[in-house]
């Protein structure tokens, strides 16, 4: 059985839908990715799924409770990282982590455990609130998964946070994975979505993409051009206005060139002059025409 | 599973002690303001008046009316300000606030005193004010009677003078004591009520509740979680108040202690849970403080702590009946003052408890377990 299994989630603040018609599944022992763009209604998702909001309309079911009725049996097994730094800055790291052991009626060692886990055993008595954004990370992070939770939601834990940060939070999760925990988490970064096994990418509030990596490029159906050109600014603005192209987007100095059309888009950059050569599409190209596309049918 | 989990509470409450202690100005406030507020409201509004104007309305003046005057004023509590004014006049400068009191010898008091026939002294007092008039009319038998018997040199085997003393305006005369006990109950209220107001509406404001929900901690646990710890903080407020009415102002008590310990425990209760009731209605830290002194106000004012509650018209009192403090009120003075034990104040502790229960419920109620 999935680890979520939710279909047709709704949801509308003041009218204005924000989640609409919503259906994931994630297997258990999966990390998934949740993209999208700012606004696109990840959060909202996240927190129907956890009990934190009701849903409009829609069902289903996580870690085999039910959504709407179980909202406790889910929140006991599930660890849910909030997008903005929600442990009280007020309190020391330990503190933080007691009341959370506490709350979970684990025993003390488990703080002990953590603290040492987390290599902050000697600062254990520093404010929360002083901590840099890598470091609140990691203690949100290793205070949710204290509890031994089936499954994981993170909502945009990496925001704000250096690479190297990420890379390391990274590993942790894949490691976690690797264990058998489930693991939703969203970002709009593409090269975490890269990480992810498979990704559901969402906006304006409607799931308009899923699988793996490659699936979600290859559905997309687009053509990629790389066009090197001296001032290849100048390139860009014809090849803009020509049939065909969709997306020029530079890179250096070179331009990604795509479309979906492969005969119109060859026709628009031989007229254009410019030298080109077969590229490869990325996730990237793919999702800002998703954006696109998905703006056009909201209007 | 919807029990409470002791484990879960104290995690709770741990937190919210260690939150408490660290908010070192909050937590200042919380112990310096009911003495600073005690010391301020008691000694300015508590002061035992002396010097109020009087009038005298005497139609012969002879050397015992004279007397009279001599030694009320020399009690401190009476300055005469109009001497030999008609009772027209009297009554005009008392009604316009002019003189607190009006003294009225009969026209023929020299001489039924020397007959001995103990001729009346009316005294009129302006009780609008209650804690104005009492000091001075308390003194007023002995005073009068002594200068008198010093005039006629009798001996006290009777009383020279019988004294009509009319408390006007409000028939209800309240000692200066009723001030301090009532300030335990206007502090508690303020300070709780204000306090427990912002326990949810902070979390929201500092984005922690979202976390605190997503927790397994029940409802009513949360509620526990905020709530007691306030309570410890009524408890060092009263001690606070208590012994600085005991030793700065010398209010007797003569009843029950647990009788009192147990009232102003309800009283505390229900104070912190309206407190939470209000932070579950209100969505900002400022939401809360404006809710808190919408119901502070009227409290204060139709409680009976400013105005004589019985001098108030039907329906301000039934409306002031809907405020925890006038039960409180009506508890604490029965059993400061009046030694009033159990039985006497079962009507106000059950208004009390009934407050408890209300709110209770009414913020359970309306705790949004949700973020909706």
């Amino acid at each position: 059985m999935n680890a979520i299994e939710v279909t047709g989630l709704t949801k509308a603040f003041h009218g204005r839908k924000v989640v609409d018609d919503v259906s994931l599944s994630v297997a258990r022992g999966e990390i998934a990715g949740f993209l999208g763009p700012n606004g696109s209604g990840k959060t909202t998702c996240i927190r129907m799924m956890c009990g934190l909001l009701t849903p409009d309309a829609g069902n289903g079911q996580v870690l085999g409770h039910d959504i709407r009725r179980e909202a406790r049996a889910i929140k006991r097994q599930v660890g849910y990282m909030t997008q903005k730094f929600s442990y009280y800055e007020d309190l020391t790291i330990e503190e933080n982590l007691a009341f959370v052991a506490g709350l979970y009626a684990l025993p003390a060692q488990a703080v002990r455990d953590t603290l040492a886990g987390l290599g902050l055993t000697s600062r254990r008595s520093q404010l929360a609130g002083s901590l840099s954004g890598g470091w609140k990370q990691r203690l949100a992070l290793a205070a949710c998964i204290m509890h031994k939770p089936k499954l994981l939601l993170l909502d945009e834990p990496t925001a704000g946070v250096d690479p190297k940060a990420r890379r390391e939070f990274w590993d942790e999760i894949h490691g976690l994975a690797a264990d058998g925990l489930t693991v939703l988490v969203s970002t709009h970064y593409m090269d975490e979505a890269e990480r992810c096994h498979r990704i559901n990418y969402i906006a304006y509030g409607r799931l308009i993409a899923r699988g793996t990596v490659p699936e979600v490029i290859a559905s997309a159906g687009l053509t990629t051009f790389l066009v090197t050109a001296d001032r290849p600014g100048e390139v860009a603005a014809r090849l803009r206005a020509a049939p065909g192209v969709e997306q020029v987007a530079p890179f250096g100095t070179t331009l990604h060139v795509t479309g979906t059309d492969r005969a119109a888009l060859e026709r628009a950059l031989t007229e254009a002059g410019a030298s080109f050569q077969p590229g490869e599409t990325s996730l990237e190209d793919v999702f800002i025409r998703l954006m696109g596309q998905s703006r056009d049918n909201m209007a | 599973m919807t029990g409470i989990s002791l484990r879960r509470l104290g995690a709770l409450l741990r937190k919210e002690l260690i939150q408490m202690r660290r908010d070192r100005i909050t937590f200042a406030m919380m112990l310096l303001v009911p003495l600073m507020q005690l010391v301020l409201f008691g000694y300015a509004i508590n002061s035992d008046p002396k010097h109020l104007p009087a009038a005298l309305v005497a139609p012969t003046q002879d050397r015992f009316s004279r007397a009279m005057v001599s030694a009320l004023e020399l009690t401190g509590y009476y300055d005469f300000t109009h001497v030999g004014i008609s009772a027209t006049e009297a009554e005009a400068l008392i009604t316009r606030g002019a003189v607190a009191f009006v003294v009225t010898l009969p026209s023929d008091f020299g001489r039924r005193v020397e007959r001995g026939d103990a001729p009346q002294i009316l005294i009129e007092a302006d009780a609008t004010d209650p804690s104005v008039a009492s000091g001075a009319i308390s003194t007023l038998g002995t005073v009068a009677a002594e200068a008198l018997q010093r005039e006629t040199g009798a001996s006290p085997t009777q009383p020279p003078v019988g004294i009509v003393v009319h408390k006007r305006y409000n028939p209800e005369g309240i000692t200066q004591y009723n001030i301090v006990p009532g300030l335990l109950g206007v502090i508690l209220q303020m300070i709780l009520v204000m306090m427990t107001s912002m326990a949810l509406t902070r979390e929201i404001e500092r984005g922690t509740m979202e976390n605190l929900l997503a927790l397994p901690a029940t409802p009513v646990e949360i509620m526990l979680g905020k709530v007691v710890p306030y309570m410890g903080v009524g408890a060092v407020q009263v001690a606070v108040v208590l012994l600085a009415a005991r030793l700065l102002f010398g209010v007797p008590f003569v009843g029950s202690f647990s009788v009192l310990a147990a009232g102003i425990f309800t009283f505390v209760l229900a104070l912190v849970i309206l407190g939470y009731l209000i932070s579950t209605l209100a969505r900002t830290q400022m939401q809360a403080m404006q809710l808190t002194f919408f119901f502070f106000l009227p409290s204060l004012m139709l409680s009976g702590f400013m105005f004589p509650f019985r001098g108030m018209p039907g329906w301000a009192q039934t409306l002031g009946e809907v405020f925890p403090l006038t039960h409180f009120l009506r508890l604490i003075r029965a059993v400061m003052l009046k030694g009033a034990s159990q039985p006497d104040i079962a009507q106000p502790m059950a208004a009390l408890l009934a407050f408890v229960l209300v709110y209770g419920l009414l913020a359970l109620a309306r705790f949004r377990r949700t973020l909706d």
